[in-house]
């Protein structure tokens, strides 16, 4: 299975990773498109953390061992039989079990619908991830695991 | 191979997939009491009508077919017989196994009250759909404007939460200071206790009930310890679970508050294991075996009995403590020692809040230990991870409460670790 691999290293901050994640999981896929419009934007898959010079771009790591799917009540936190770890917002309630033991704290909580909010999906149906399509600089590259 | 086990929930569940990825064609029986199975915290949601009785699933819909188990339905067991390595039902039959996970949970805690009887009409436990059920037919025929809960933890908490989803103002009554009690601390339990007051509802601390009044079988009043009568048609009793031991007793099967279990969730009694909220397992922060009622410690436990039942040489390494509760609004996380004895100098605790906020951090001789997160939910588990790997904070703890705590504030060598590793189990 291929994974994401990040390089703290060389990642230069550009959000450009933030970017292309919100348009892409957006109704449009456009990016002109989903950033005028409120309504068709998706919230990023991607936790970015910035201290000083030093910034990294972080996303779902997949687990071999998921402890968000084992924790969560109601089975919206998911694998598909690629073992991609996936979100059903029709069954989430927003327990916020996942938050609790998602140990690197990448999924984010719509407070206000009570739903998990984003999760990276790792761009099912895309052959390389868009973070990783678009990162200028190698800091988001694609392993094979 | 013929494996039986009792209990249908989440750890059975998780016992079953590891089973069946290495054993394809051993037979597995299951005996559940219960007519369905459903996610158990999901009650308070399908009270509250946020979740229809469809939906209270946590499984597939074929997983029956797809995993080939054999589930019998209503179906109460009354003993297991650890000589002969069967057991037996309350109908008397009786079915021989190989191996015998016991997954039977919890059951609640009935105090004994002057004037309650097993049957008076609008009063109930919280633990199970059939309750929730009950409660709603109740609201059906009852004009039911207050009630009462007693005990404020958890499940009562969750049956509060269900209850104000349909307009009715609650008195919580709980022997302790606080809400919550076994996770939080006062400060935390006031953000709650602000809600409550907001929805016309309250909570009364140190007391409890005394009688209960009833007016042709059915509940009118209930007397506090302080002697205040409180006016209700409806109580709801949760001051606890306790595993539930009843089919193991007068057996050789040890116990003390749950069944005691060694690291591959076998019993003393070879080929019998236990996984779940009847378990008394390793706890990680303390070191010795506790009973750690909550769902993400079933499911594991549930695996990890799985592989060893299957003969797959898989350790439990122990778990804490932790819970994620939204109440009113707020959503809450908590994690292993919050009430630290603060005589006790190897202890310290950082905090920070203001009026919608609160966070609190417990360190054991610079390792972290506890947490209290309330209203600022975000990056939570990662405090589980730095909990889970003992971290040593010593150099850096001024920055687990600031507002960009994530992993830019761990040392480089630990972050890297684990933002790189694969396959990695927290
Ligand atoms: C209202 C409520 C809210 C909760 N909320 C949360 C939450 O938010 N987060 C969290 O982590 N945990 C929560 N919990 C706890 C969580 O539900 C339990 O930890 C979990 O369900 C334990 O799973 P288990 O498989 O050990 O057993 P259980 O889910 O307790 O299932 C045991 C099963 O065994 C059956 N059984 C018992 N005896 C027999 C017998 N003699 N014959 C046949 N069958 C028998 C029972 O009927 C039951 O179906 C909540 C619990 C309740 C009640």
């Amino acid at each position: 299975m291929k994974k994401i691999v990040i390089n703290e290293e060389y990642c230069i901050g550009c959000r450009l990773c933030e970017v292309y994640c919100v348009s892409q999981h957006s109704k449009s896929k456009d990016i002109i498109k989903t950033f005028k419009s409120s309504e068709d934007r998706p919230v990023s898959g991607i936790v970015f953390e910035e201290n000083g010079y030093t910034t990294f771009a972080l996303q779902c790591r997949h687990c071999k061992e998921s402890p968000c799917t084992t924790a969560c009540l109601t089975s919206a936190m998911y694998k598909n039989n690629n073992e991609i770890v996936l979100h059903n917002k029709e069954k989430c309630v927003g327990c916020w079990m996942c938050i609790m033991v998602c140990p690197f704290g990448i999924i984010k909580p719509d407070l206000k619908n009570k739903k998990v909010a984003s999760k990276c999906d790792l761009c099912i149906g895309r052959e390389v991830p868009v973070c990783v399509e678009h990162c200028p600089n190698e800091a988001i590259v694609l392993k094979e695991k | 191979m013929k494996y039986v086990i009792i209990g249908y929930s989440v750890a059975a569940v998780n016992a079953i997939k590891i089973i069946r990825k290495f054993d394809s064609l051993g037979e597995i029986v299951v005996v559940t009491d219960e007519d369905r199975i459903y996610s158990r915290p999901l009650i308070s949601y399908y009270l509250a009508g946020k979740v229809s009785k469809d939906k209270i699933g946590f499984i597939e819909y074929d997983f029956e077919k797809k995993y080939n188990i054999k589930v019998l339905y209503s179906t109460i067991v009354k003993k297991v017989d650890t000589k002969n390595f069967k057991i037996i039902l309350s109908n008397r039959e009786t079915i021989s196994f190989d191996k015998l996970l016991i997954t039977t949970g919890g059951k609640p805690i009935i105090p004994k009250i002057d004037g309650l009887e097993n049957d008076t009409a609008g009063v109930f436990t919280f633990t199970k759909f059939s309750d929730a059920e009950n409660i709603l037919k109740y609201l059906e025929k009852n004009i039911v404007s207050e009630s009462v809960i007693l005990g404020g933890g958890l499940i009562g908490m969750k049956a509060a939460e269900g209850l104000l989803n349909k307009n009715i103002k609650l008195k919580i009554v709980d022997l302790t200071d606080r809400l919550l009690a076994n996770t939080f601390d006062k400060k935390a339990s006031n953000y709650l206790e602000k809600k409550l007051v907001e929805q016309s509802s309250e909570f009364i601390k140190e007391n409890t009930i005394t009688k209960v009044t009833t007016k042709n079988n059915k509940i009118v009043s209930v007397t506090l310890q302080n002697k205040k009568v409180i006016k209700t048609n409806m109580l709801i009793i949760a001051i606890g679970v306790k595993p539930n031991l009843d089919i193991i007793e007068k057996t050789n099967i040890k116990t003390d508050r749950g069944i005691l279990v060694n690291e591959h969730m076998q019993t003393n009694i070879k080929n019998i294991y236990a996984a779940g909220d009847v378990a008394q397992g390793k706890d990680f922060l303390s070191n010795t075996n506790s009973v750690i009622a909550i769902w993400p410690v079933a499911a594991k436990q549930g695996k990890v009995a799985g592989y060893n039942i299957v003969g797959k040489d898989v350790s439990y390494d122990g778990m804490f403590a932790m819970n994620s509760v939204e109440i009113l609004g707020i959503p809450s996380i908590s994690f292993g020692i919050t009430n630290p004895d603060i005589k006790d100098s190897q202890y310290k605790v950082l905090s920070r809040e203001d009026k919608n906020f609160y966070k609190k951090i417990v360190l054991k001789n610079n390792k972290v230990v506890g947490a209290i997160l309330i209203n600022s939910i975000d990056r939570a588990g990662i405090y589980k991870l730095i909990i889970k790997e003992q971290l040593d904070v010593s150099e850096f703890y001024n920055n687990l409460l600031k507002d960009n705590f994530g992993f830019l504030v761990l040392p480089k060598n630990f972050r890297k670790h684990f933002v790189t590793g694969d396959g990695i189990e927290v």
